[in-house]
């Protein structure tokens, strides 16, 4: 398949089974050069192991991940980083052991860009102050607290210049004013002109910064669509509060 | 006991996991004789406030009264002795052990050892079949009887307030249905209830009273049957 214009990356069909559990079922969309796509579903309705089927980390049971034009399904995320594609994880997990720019210097490393040792530490040098963690640039990762650690996690990803960024969960565990913040880092980061794809349970952050939502639940695409029409959404609404009939049939029933 | 009023009173608690705070300034109270419901979107620290009153995690700030007295300090397996008692989330049984054996396990506290025969045949008789599989491995029974079990088993502890954290995640719509039946006639007999559930609007539906808890705050509270027809609450889910 051909890369259609302005269109970053596709998925077809794609489906993920574990055993008899089948956990992304038969996803396609497109996600288009420069938007922030929100992916939303109730508790495991299959978010991240999209996100893991999307960089690699699981091969797909069924289907096609088709990214600038190259169809990448069942590579490998090493592989999947160097064509331009990075991610964060919900559960940071930074190298304790390494100071801040070193860990910063290694997500610069994998990148398409294919830099050397001293290019990579100066796109990380870039990377940190754009997030204001340069002061704590020879600090241990170990010893960074949480925000600042989802900071660096954004970092890593970022330090490897990615045209498409997956975030995973960067919002949880951050108090109020963290949110804000780091709600204005990821509208920056798509003014630069990449593309994302991101995973929020802090749903009013989630909705200001999407130009479109897609909802999963049960791993089915159950919609998709602007913020103000998802959350008005029968479909959507069911998936997150329950099914009104059922309701109805425990109060009717004696 | 007759008396109206507040057994269990939730004040001002914060709470989290270590340099991950959780809970902001959170207040409820339970009604005796109530079902109290909390619903809240994933991650916004329903689970988090459960641990915390029963005592499995430690508030930063604020306070639990159970009965008039402070109760914030008190080890986790000392409350359940007092007759506070949670059924946790994802069941957490003795997969190895009997149904039976694990019906024993909910009653190791004085007060629910007075009244274990009593209790065991109120618990047969409201799960026939638990009584069918009594000695059948727990973790070998399927997903919908292993959350009875659950339930039973902490009816075994002869509990004053029953707290259940998600009652019906995962369940089959059918197998919601006579849970749900159940909670409706622990409710009846007048077993003072909080109760977690993802199922909003069979939470809304069973419940006396609901507090809709949003990123670690409550958002929202008042009697269900209003609740359930504010708007803010499906905002409170979607974000607008």
């Amino acid at each position: 398949m051909s890369q259609d214009n302005g269109v970053l990356l596709q998925l077809r069909n794609v489906t993920k089974e574990f055993g008899g559990l089948t956990a992304v079922s038969d996803v396609t969309f497109d996600l288009p050069q420069g938007q922030v796509l929100g992916l939303i579903g109730p508790n495991g309705a299959g978010k991240t192991t999209l996100f893991n089927c999307i960089n690699g980390v699981f091969p797909v049971t069924r289907g096609q991940i088709i990214f600038r034009g190259v169809d990448m399904t069942g590579w490998k995320p090493y592989d999947v980083v160097s064509l331009g594609l990075a991610r964060t994880h919900q559960i940071v997990r930074p190298l304790q052991e390494l100071t801040v720019l070193e860990n910063v210097v290694a997500g610069s490393c994998y990148g398409h860009e294919q830099r050397s040792l001293s290019q990579a530490e100066e796109i990380a040098l870039e990377v940190l102050e754009f997030l204001h963690l340069a002061e704590r640039r020879d600090q241990l990762a170990a010893s960074l607290n949480v925000a600042q650690k989802k900071r660096l996690e954004m970092a890593r990803a970022l330090a490897a210049r990615p045209y498409l960024l997956l975030l995973d969960e960067v919002l949880a565990g951050l108090n109020p004013t963290e949110i804000a913040e780091m709600v204005q880092v990821v509208l920056r980061i798509r003014e630069q002109g990449v593309t994302i794809l991101i995973i929020e349970h802090v749903m009013h952050a989630l909705m200001n910064v999407s130009d479109r939502v897609i909802v999963l639940d049960h791993g089915e695409l159950i919609a998709e669509g602007l913020p103000g029409e998802i959350v008005n959404d029968p479909k959507v609404i069911e998936a997150y509060l329950g099914d009104p009939a059922l309701a109805e049939k425990l109060m009717s029933g004696g | 006991m007759t008396t109206n009023g507040a057994v269990l009173e939730v004040k001002n608690v914060s709470s989290g996991y270590g340099e991950v705070q959780i809970l902001w300034d959170v207040s409820l109270k339970l009604e005796r004789g109530k079902l109290t419901s909390l619903v809240g979107a994933n991650g916004v620290g329903k689970t988090t406030l459960m641990r915390t009153v029963v005592g499995l995690l430690k508030p930063s700030k604020g306070q639990v009264n159970f009965n008039g007295s402070d109760i914030t300090r008190i080890s986790a397996h000392a409350k359940a002795s007092q007759g506070l008692v949670l059924v946790p989330e994802g069941r957490q049984l003795f997969t190895d052990m009997t149904v039976f054996e694990n019906l024993e396990m909910g009653a190791f506290t004085g007060r629910a050892k007075e009244n274990y025969k009593q209790n065991l045949e109120r618990v047969f008789e409201m799960f026939p079949r638990l009584k069918e599989r009594r000695d059948q491995k727990s973790g070998t029974m399927s997903g919908g009887e292993q959350q009875m079990l659950a339930v039973a088993r902490g009816l075994m502890a002869q509990p004053e307030v029953l707290m259940i954290d998600e009652l019906s995640l995962g369940l089959a719509p059918f197998l919601v249905l006579d849970l749900f039946e159940i909670l409706r006639r622990l409710k009846d007999e007048g077993l003072t209830m909080l109760l977690v559930e993802q199922n909003v609007q069979m939470a809304l539906a069973v419940s006396d009273y609901a507090y809709v808890l949003n990123e670690g705050q409550v958002e929202l509270e008042g009697p269900s049957r209003e609740v359930a027809k504010n708007e803010d609450v499906r905002k409170a889910y979607l974000g607008i």
